[in-house]
């Protein structure tokens, strides 16, 4: 388990990381979402200890990160952003190394073995590091990561630079390993994050901004839901009977198609259904309902909407 | 500790490092054993120590340049700290792998010691005595140069910084004599490198000299932990 509780990291005058809090649950698997440069690795960086926090705590398990090093670090296996690979070492030699290094209790020869094969490594196991492809080399990243069975697993951006079958490969692995393990891995591309992830959390400029369920979050975050139209008739007759439904916020009309044929989009409260209404109230008028789509917005939108909000709100603090 | 010394020495000794830094050693060695001990028929060993100390001066630099800064370049120093190891094994774990290498190349002295031993009796006072101030010396040098190459990234950078500190040290004599103020020639004089390794070339064991050369290599390993700590703290 991991607790992060109002972490935050100042570099000089700038807040990277801004008060951040939340829990890792035993077997979860968090996604940890943010555009580049949202303060993820610095996040994942304090959480193994590489730097400290300005202020804040992280415990593993327990064991504070800064208090009990040596307990705290021994339960986490951490794939940095770039792979802290020594190229000059062949694969075997340096998971053999970094076994050592942390001081892993389990038959070794076995253990390393055992870790090649669930990566991928096997057949690699004695060429030089420096002469392997980019996603051997994130491999070979993963595999020090998964010596010693570590109950905390952090990941930082562990599929960047492979190809399309191997993100599969290393998405499944992520999947197998949070059965067993505590896995947090970060990433700057949602459909990674949703199609491994139990829970979402999405970081921009330094602040946490959500915490949610990966179903959840599309809805949630935004508090709306769509319903996209094809309504022949007047347009101001359209428009006035949609906006007069209890529940809607927004009626936008997209694009005529016609004459008398337009689409519109009608953004309504989340929890109830309009569908009746709209459908009713256009009768009513004498508009004709060509085509109607129900639909949430896409984990994408609502990523997009949460990061530009807090930009939004940040430049308007700003100028106050 | 174990694992990264045996790191460390793998690193030396897969790469050319180790075999260019030992061939120098030897070259300049034999040279000066040849010259000073064959040539004018002496056994005296005291002389090549002697001429040893300015090789030594240029040598450490290169044996310790990339022990931290290339861990900061690659990024492997991440999996060293985020280790269950802590700062003074890592630390140690590098100089002990320097020292090893540098030990090695002193141990050619062993058998200068033996060729002369079958023309006449070595003094093996000079060369145990010698021995120890040989190791001490480089010892102190390697931890300076290991605490420089902590703070930066660049291999030359560290190696260049090491190479001044070395310069300074042997033009410490003449750097003294310009000085206008006793006191200042006082306080240069007590950390005169070359002061404390001659008494070991006669055949000298001061308590002084060696805690002088313990006490520096303790000071820039700690120093060198500090810049780690401070690092993870700013």
């Amino acid at each position: 388990m991991v607790e992060v509780k109002n972490l935050t990291k100042r570099f000089g005058g700038i807040k990277a990381v801004d008060d951040i809090t939340f829990t890792a649950n035993d077997g979860e698997i968090l996604g940890f979402l943010g555009p580049n440069g949202a303060g993820k690795s610095t996040t994942m960086n304090m959480i193994t200890g590489y730097i400290s926090s300005t202020s804040g705590t992280v415990t593993i398990d327990g064991y504070d990160i800064l208090e009990n090093p040596k307990e705290a670090k021994s339960r986490i296996g951490y794939l940095p952003e770039i792979p802290p690979l020594y190229v000059d070492m062949t694969v075997r030699k340096y998971l053999e190394f970094m076994f050592d290094l942390k001081k892993v209790s389990l038959p070794k020869v076995e253990h390393i073995s055992e870790v090649m094969n669930l990566v991928g490594l096997t057949a690699v196991q004695d060429r030089i590091i420096k002469h392997l492809s980019k996603g051997y080399k994130q491999r070979v990243g993963f595999a020090q990561a998964l010596l010693g069975n570590p109950p905390v697993l952090i990941l930082d951006e562990p599929t960047v630079g492979l190809d399309p079958k191997q993100i599969i490969e290393i998405r499944n692995l992520i999947k197998s390993l949070g059965k067993k393990h505590t896995v947090i891995f970060s990433s700057h591309v949602l459909s990674e994050i949703s199609a491994t992830c139990d829970r979402i959390i999405v970081i921009s400029n330094g602040k946490l901004v959500a915490d949610a369920k990966t179903s959840e979050l599309s809805s949630s975050i935004s508090g709306e839901q769509k319903l996209a139209l094809e309504i022949e008739g007047t347009q101001s007759v359209v428009l006035n009977g949609l906006k007069n439904i209890p529940g809607v916020i927004r009626v936008k009309k997209l694009r005529d198609l016609n004459e008398s044929l337009g689409r519109y989009v009608v953004e309504y409260q989340n929890g109830i259904d309009i569908r009746r209404e709209v459908f009713n109230a256009m009768a009513r008028n004498n508009c004709t309902i060509l085509d109607m789509q129900s639909g949430n917005e896409t984990l994408e939108e609502a990523f997009l909407k949460l990061v530009t909000q807090d930009q939004t709100q940040k430049s308007t603090g700003g100028r106050k | 500790m174990g694992a990264i010394l045996k790191r460390e020495l793998g690193a030396y000794f897969n790469s050319a490092i180790a075999y260019v830094v030992m061939a120098v050693f030897f070259f300049f060695s034999g040279y000066f054993f040849f010259g000073i001990c064959l040539v004018n028929d002496t056994a005296n060993l005291g002389y090549v120590y002697g001429n040893m100390f300015v090789i030594i001066l240029f040598l450490t630099p290169i044996i310790a340049m990339k022990s931290f800064s290339e861990e900061k370049k690659q990024k492997t120093d991440q999996a060293l700290l985020t280790s269950p190891a802590n700062l003074f094994q890592i630390v140690m774990g590098k100089f002990l792998g320097a020292f090893i290498l540098y030990a090695i190349c002193c141990s050619i002295f062993l058998l200068y010691a033996l060729i002369i031993s079958f023309f006449t009796m070595p003094e093996w006072s000079v060369i145990l005595c010698t021995t120890v101030g040989i190791l001490l010396l480089g010892g102190a040098l390697l931890a300076i140069d290991i605490f420089i190459s902590a703070l930066t990234e660049s291999q030359v950078i560290a190696a260049v910084a090491g190479f001044a500190i070395g310069l300074l040290i042997y033009l410490m004599e003449v750097l003294i004599s310009n000085l206008p103020f006793e006191w200042m020639k006082d306080a240069l004089q007590s950390v005169n490198f070359l002061n404390y390794y001659e008494n070991f070339t006669y055949g000298i064991l001061n308590v002084a000299d060696v805690v002088f050369f313990l006490s520096i290599i303790g000071l820039f390993i700690f120093l060198t932990i500090r810049v780690f700590e401070k690092k993870r703290w700013s």
